[in-house]
């Protein structure tokens, strides 16, 4: 899907902020925030950090942005324990407003209905029988893709010609696993693009590597790649 | 969650003790363990991680070939891996290349040899804009790349991540790798600065 969190080439966010000596966690809610969703997601079902990342790309871009890195982490674990109902939709808003005195009704613990799913090993890289179908220095082009669900092909990557920089070890396919519709792991490529390819002719020059799963790509036949 | 008005909104700070006082409840976060997890991520994994084994790449030939040729293994020999460093890939600066790291769709970081992610590096102006005018984020960060040296990025959109093996200071010849290290920053292992001689 087209979300707030692929940010790919966007612009008016300003500029780059210069880097400071920062602690990892500006504000102690951020490190419980922080812990709160690592510690949940593998209550989830499988630890399935696929479907955390889908989960921050389903946030309204106001839950995305307003509140910053920590922030977007706090409502997508709510977006996945409501989910699963493990809470109640508004049970967190209702419980801060009790907590801070105002007098409201928190909405009774639903039964939970967790994603029937069990990682087949730890991680996200997995081995497969297949050769890959691509080598180093193939010529490949993006697809068209425009799914309602997840996907790791970003919106500035889409319909664009590059070339494979290298085979990465096969890993677990965000586009289904993220909805726990299974692991289905694939090949995963390096592919490097030119700036003028992405951003045309006027660019910097400079080359952006991806790494992109199998199914984003087609083989650019030799005759056309000589043009 | 709600898409009310900032001006209507519950702080985070609120709404992260509400979560966990409902977790709790549920028995399914130990407060006792969150403490510790916290502390490992503010004091245990960060970049002096990465910095040793810059360092040890400046100083050992045969380590730094590895460390070019299979990341992974490199580092773990080193005792970090873990979540986040799944498989890890060394880019090396040199005279003629400047590599840069990104995660445009969310912010992937190796955690395992420079901890969490700075805030300039989840920041959507340089998340987006790293892919598209790099030569310029990088001088708004205080960068400045000759106009001869080619820049590539790196935008971690799948599992593997990048750590950026950066070039050696001049004037540091009779250095220690310990004393290294200590030069070595978590900006120029991704690539957004050079380290400063000392």
């Amino acid at each position: 899907m087209d979300s707030i969190a692929d940010m790919g080439g966007t612009q008016a966010w300003g500029p780059a902020q210069v880097p400071t000596d920062e602690p990892p966690f500006a504000e102690p809610w951020e490190g419980r925030s922080f812990a709160l969703t690592v510690l949940t997601m593998g209550r989830i079902s499988g630890r399935n950090l696929d479907a955390f990342r889908h989960a921050l790309g389903r946030l309204h871009p106001i839950d995305y942005l307003v509140d910053g890195y920590y922030g977007r982490w706090l409502n997508a674990a709510e977006l996945m324990l409501t989910d699963s109902r493990i809470l109640a939709p508004g049970a967190v808003d209702a419980r801060a407003r009790r907590n801070r005195g105002e007098d409201v009704t928190e909405p009774p613990f639903p039964e939970p209905s967790r994603p029937d799913y069990k990682p087949t090993a730890a991680g996200s890289l997995r081995e497969i029988d297949r050769d890959p179908v691509f080598a180093a220095g193939d010529a490949v082009r993006t697809k068209d893709m425009h799914p309602e669900g997840p996907t790791k092909l970003s919106g500035y990557l889409r319909r664009r010609s590059g070339t494979v920089t290298a085979i990465r070890p096969p890993h677990v396919l965000p586009d289904t696993h993220a909805v726990f519709e299974g692991e289905n792991p694939q090949h995963v490529y390096t592919v490097g693009f030119s700036s003028t390819e992405l951003w045309g002719p006027d660019a910097e020059p400079f080359t952006v590597h991806a790494d992109l799963f199998e199914s984003y790509l087609a083989k650019i036949p030799e005759s056309e790649a000589d043009q | 969650m709600s898409k009310a008005a900032p001006a209507d909104r519950l702080s985070p700070a609120l709404r992260t003790e509400a979560l966990e006082q409902l977790l709790v409840e549920r028995e399914l976060v130990d407060p006792a363990v969150m403490d510790k997890f916290i502390k490992t991520y503010e004091q245990d994994v960060g970049p002096l991680n990465g910095a040793k084994v810059v360092a040890r790449a400046w100083t050992d030939p045969g380590y730094r070939a590895w460390l070019l040729r299979d990341g992974t293994a490199a580092i773990k020999d080193m005792g970090y891996g873990g979540p986040q460093g799944e498989h890890m890939v060394v880019l090396e600066q040199s005279d003629e290349v400047h590599h840069v790291v990104v995660c445009t769709l969310c912010s992937c970081y190796p955690w395992p040899v420079l901890g969490l992610p700075p805030s300039w590096y989840k920041d959507p102006a340089y998340r987006a804009g790293m892919v598209r005018t790099p030569r310029r984020v990088l001088r708004e960060m205080g960068l400045e790349v000759p106009e001869g040296k080619r820049i590539e990025v790196w935008d971690s959109s799948a599992e593997v991540r990048y750590l950026v093996l950066p070039q050696r200071p001049p004037a540091t010849e009779d250095l220690d790798a310990e004393a290294l290290a200590a030069l070595v920053t978590r900006d120029a292992m991704v690539g957004v600065a050079e380290v400063a001689a000392p």
